[in-house]
């Protein structure tokens, strides 16, 4: 593997802003959607660098210039925390990146991260209102490249090493505890340092980041950027304390009693992986999505044995059982590994009830995974406790059911089998009860999520909630907006502005 | 075993990398303060680590790294003191993580210890305990034993060795047991054979227990689990499966209890012994023993190769 494949961060000059002549409308919609550089498929397949690229500033500029920068932009309804997308937008256009930057992190903390894992097609770019004719504007990509660029410029009050960091007023003397470094967590933890309050985060894992560092892989989210926000965070005077599993070390109520703490945010996110409870899925060989991932990506698993102890699966064929983000990553995350030769994708429903990302499942096909589409499993087989095999049966589409999505209904003699010394279980996350558990007069629902009103706010009296382990698993903006509504109430609660 | 300290060996690895930092995020420096070499390859730690110290429990754990490129292992909670701030832990040297943590010196730190972890052990009153320990499970049963002579129960504890040198913590035992009952494979001290041995003849004397606690090996585990069952005496287990995070998240350390899937970290490690599935658990212990087997090479080799250079240095 060499280096020069990694993304190659944007130019450092910032062009002079150009006054150029105004486009019409329909000028604007004749420029094709700007396609996105990548790895070659079949090299990228085999290394665990970033996949995209990324924009250069040229290509950023020119496809700024599709947006309409309408007045009443469709685009910002469909961004869960509200991105104002024209006027970040209109920067760019102009070559005026640091002030795209400025208009663009009012909203989003993490920008660099959402340009990358957003579900865009499903949220800001579904909604736009050049989507209904041609291609929508490519929102997401513009946006990571903002963010990329400013980090390479760290002098524009990036998160690079030379940061600028915001004024931040006298401290108020409140204290707030924030549980998991998740990005609700991260989120509501940077909005209350700002306002000159006390902050440390406690994370279970000996890593801040959550999903970002243990489950998204390093080629869909390189862990440096991730740090990098970290590290920000840390320079806003956020105490970051990992090890520290709330619940065990300290409860909820220690924390506020005995600690101090006025206020506690939870942001634990949705960690407790589905087994499937079918035959033989306790066999060596089969693994949850959150075991294989976190032992390749937060261990560094693959880099076992030279410089990393954390042993990985080594297996030849490998079935990832799912269709979700969670599951795509594994799969493409198996096949990454020197000795993987064949990864599948066995998911019950068809491609276009598939959950994950469009571009996950575009770049898994491409780099040559195999999806066994209306297929589902049913039993594990192996020999001497190990796994060699997944009877699996074929499927098709009944009546909708109460989620609107048809139906998968078994088709009877349909069973065939296939060779697999591994298999990854990715049907979903429940919620951690270890908190539920430690926390008395803590309401929750009866799947374990804990019940929050809008601004976050739980049953017990200075207990805000966000994220994942309120909604169930979900997205990383969304999970950032809750943990932003929440530092604002927490904000009210603390200062005594609202009881 | 090779006398090189692991702070050269880990510093020789970091370099190579370019790595600098040992520690991982925030304030804590988990030092190991004494650290005393017993017998049979059993290590003796007392690490800083304050926040455990003050809610550790009879039968929880801690999860630990000792540096950035480590793995994170579970080992027992022995002993903690609340005041000093330290935790005890007993480690035997099987593999690579253990092996090059018994390299380290007091005054090294380890990256990471997180706990206290799982449910602490169920102590009731006015029970007769009747505690096996095998290896490091000596040291595991320790803590649970004083938590039932705390409370005033009778405690008998019966711990084994293959031979009389290689006794662990008899005179730690024997202050907090009523009783202390041994066996050696060898005979060389006490009853001849293994701990159930003991356990057998106490049964068939009909002497008077109310729980049975047993850690150590599964087979000695699922032995004593065996002989209790027809004698219908409640019998503990604390389940030793492969573990990574120790709160829930991963699954790897499922085991089968009484038909229902657990997992050890949070719903353990204790359970019922007449109920555990103790061939599945052997079964997935055995889960990466080929990639262990790697990784024990490879470490020998940059054992040896270390060796060389200080031999040349010198
Ligand atoms: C593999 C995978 C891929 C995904 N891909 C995408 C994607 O492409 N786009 C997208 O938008 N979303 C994606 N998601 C979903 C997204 O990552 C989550 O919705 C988001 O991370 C939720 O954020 P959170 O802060 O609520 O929780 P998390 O990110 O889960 O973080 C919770 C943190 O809390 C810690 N914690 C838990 N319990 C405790 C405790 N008791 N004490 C202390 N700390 C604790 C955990 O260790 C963790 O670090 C993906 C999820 C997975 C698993
Ligand atoms: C709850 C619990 C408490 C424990 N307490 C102690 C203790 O007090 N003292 C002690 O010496 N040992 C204890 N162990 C066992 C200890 O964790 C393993 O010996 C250690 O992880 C071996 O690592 P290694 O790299 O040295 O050896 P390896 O060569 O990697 O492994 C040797 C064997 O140890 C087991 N093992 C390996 N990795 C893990 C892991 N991550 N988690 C659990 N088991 C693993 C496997 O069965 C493996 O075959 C405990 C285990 C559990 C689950
Ligand atoms: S944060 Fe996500 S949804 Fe919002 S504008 Fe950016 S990419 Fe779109
Ligand atoms: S809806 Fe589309 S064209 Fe209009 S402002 Fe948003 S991104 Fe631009
Ligand atoms: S160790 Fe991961 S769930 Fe128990």
């Amino acid at each position: 593997m060499n280096n020069d494949t990694q993304t190659s961060p944007p130019r450092t000059d910032e062009p002079m802003a150009q006054i150029k002549p105004k486009l019409s409308n329909k000028e604007r919609m004749k420029i094709p959607r700007h396609p996105m550089p990548e790895q070659n498929p079949l090299e990228r397949a085999r290394n665990f660098f970033e996949v995209p690229l990324g924009y250069t500033p040229e290509m950023a500029m020119e496809e700024a210039e599709r947006c309409l920068l309408c007045k009443k932009a469709k685009c910002v309804e469909g961004c869960p925390v509200n991105v104002q997308i024209p006027d970040f937008i209109e920067h760019v256009a102009a070559g005026n990146f640091s002030l795209a930057a400025q208009a663009l992190k009012q909203m989003n903390a993490l920008p660099a991260v959402c340009g990358r894992v957003c579900p865009q097609e499903d949220q800001c770019e579904s909604l736009c209102v050049i989507g209904a004719k041609v291609e929508p504007v490519a929102v997401g990509r513009l946006e990571r490249f903002v963010a990329d660029w400013e980090r390479a410029n760290p002098a524009n009050g990036g998160t690079g090493s030379k940061v600028k960091i915001p004024e931040l007023p006298p401290p108020t003397g409140k204290k707030v505890a924030i549980i998991g470094a998740g990005p609700a967590g991260l989120t509501c933890a940077g909005d209350l340092a700002k306002r000159g309050h006390a902050v440390t985060i406690f994370e279970a894992l000996h890593k801040p980041g959550g999903v970002l560092v243990y489950g998204i892989p390093e080629f869909r989210l390189p862990k440096q950027i991730v740090e990098a926000e970290v590290q920000y965070l840390e320079k806003l005077g956020v105490q970051i304390k990992c090890d520290f599993v709330v619940g065990m070390t300290r409860t909820i109520d220690e924390l506020m009693n005995e600690d101090g703490y006025d206020a506690v945010f939870i942001g634990t996110g949705a960690g407790l992986p589905y087994f499937m409870g079918l035959p033989g899925e306790n066999l060596n060989g089969v693994y949850s999505a959150n075991e294989f991932l976190t032992r390749v990506n937060l261990m560094k698993g693959f880099e076992f044995p030279n410089h990393a102890d954390t042993p990985v699966p080594m297996a030849k064929h490998v079935v990832v059982v799912g269709g979700g983000n969670t599951a795509m990553d594994a799969a493409r995350t198996a096949l990454r590994l020197p000795w993987t030769e064949k990864v599948y994708i066995v998911y019950r429903r068809s491609h276009v009830e598939m959950p994950a990302r469009k571009e996950e499942i575009h770049h898994g096909e491409q780099e040559g995974i195999e999806f066994l589409l209306l297929t589902n499993p049913t039993r594990f087989l192996g020999k001497d406790g190990w796994l060699n095999g997944v009877e699996c049966q074929k499927m098709e589409l009944g009546e909708p059911d109460a989620s609107g999505r048809r139906k998968p209904v078994a088709i009877p003699g349909s069973e065939f089998t296939l060779e697999a010394e591994a298999v990854i279980i990715a049907v979903g996350n429940g919620s951690n009860p270890l908190i539920n558990k430690t926390t008395p007069g803590l309401s929750v629902t009866k799947y374990g999520n804990i019940i929050a009103d809008e601004s976050g706010k739980t049953s017990r009296e200075g207990v805000w909630a966000g994220g994942d382990i309120v909604i169930g698993a979900a997205t990383v903006i969304k999970a950032m907006g809750a943990g932003k509504s929440a530092a604002k109430a927490i904000d009210e609660f603390v200062t005594g502005k609202k009881q | 075993m090779s006398a090189l300290s692991a702070i050269q060996l880990l510093a020789h690895k970091l370099e190579r990398e370019g790595q600098t930092n040992i520690t991982s995020y925030g304030d804590s420096v988990f030092r190991i303060l004494e650290k005393n070499d017993l017998a049979a390859k059993v290590f003796r730690y007392v690490i800083e680590a304050p926040d455990v110290a003050k809610k550790a429990k009879a039968g929880q754990f801690v999860i630990l790294r000792l540096y950035n490129d480590g793995e994170r292992i579970p080992i027992t909670l022995a002993d903690w003191n609340v005041a000093k701030g330290t935790i005890t832990l007993y480690v035997q040297a099987i593999g690579k993580t253990t092996i090059m943590m018994s390299m380290m010196k007091a005054g090294d730190a380890l990256a990471d210890v997180v706990g206290p972890l799982g449910i602490p052990s169920h102590v009731e009153k006015g029970k007769t305990l009747v505690a096996l320990g095998g290896g490091f499970g000596i040291a595991a049963i320790h803590p649970i034993v004083r938590a039932h002579k705390l409370i005033g129960n009778k405690t008998i504890s019966i711990i084994g060795a293959r031979t009389k040198e290689l006794m662990l913590m008899e005179n730690e035992m024997r202050a907090i047991s009523d009783d202390v009952r041994i066996a050696t494979d060898d005979g060389s001290y006490g009853t001849k054979g293994f701990v159930t041995t003991v356990l057998k003849s106490m049964l068939e004397n009909r002497e008077l227990m109310d729980v049975v606690l047993a850690i150590g090996p599964v087979v000695m585990m699922k032995a004593v689990a065996d002989l209790t069952r027809s004698y219908g005496v409640q019998t503990l287990v604390s389940l030793n499966p492969i573990m990574m995070d120790g709160t829930g998240m991963c699954g790897a350390c499922r085991v089968v209890v009484g038909d229902k899937l657990q997992f050890a970290c949070v719903d353990g490690p204790e359970f019922d012994a007449h109920k555990v599935d103790f061939e599945l658990l052997v079964a997935r212990q055995k889960m990466y023993s080929p990639q262990e087997k790697i990784s024990m090479e490879l470490f020998n080799k940059i054992c040896e190769a270390q060796e060389h250079r200080e031999t040349a240095a010198w």
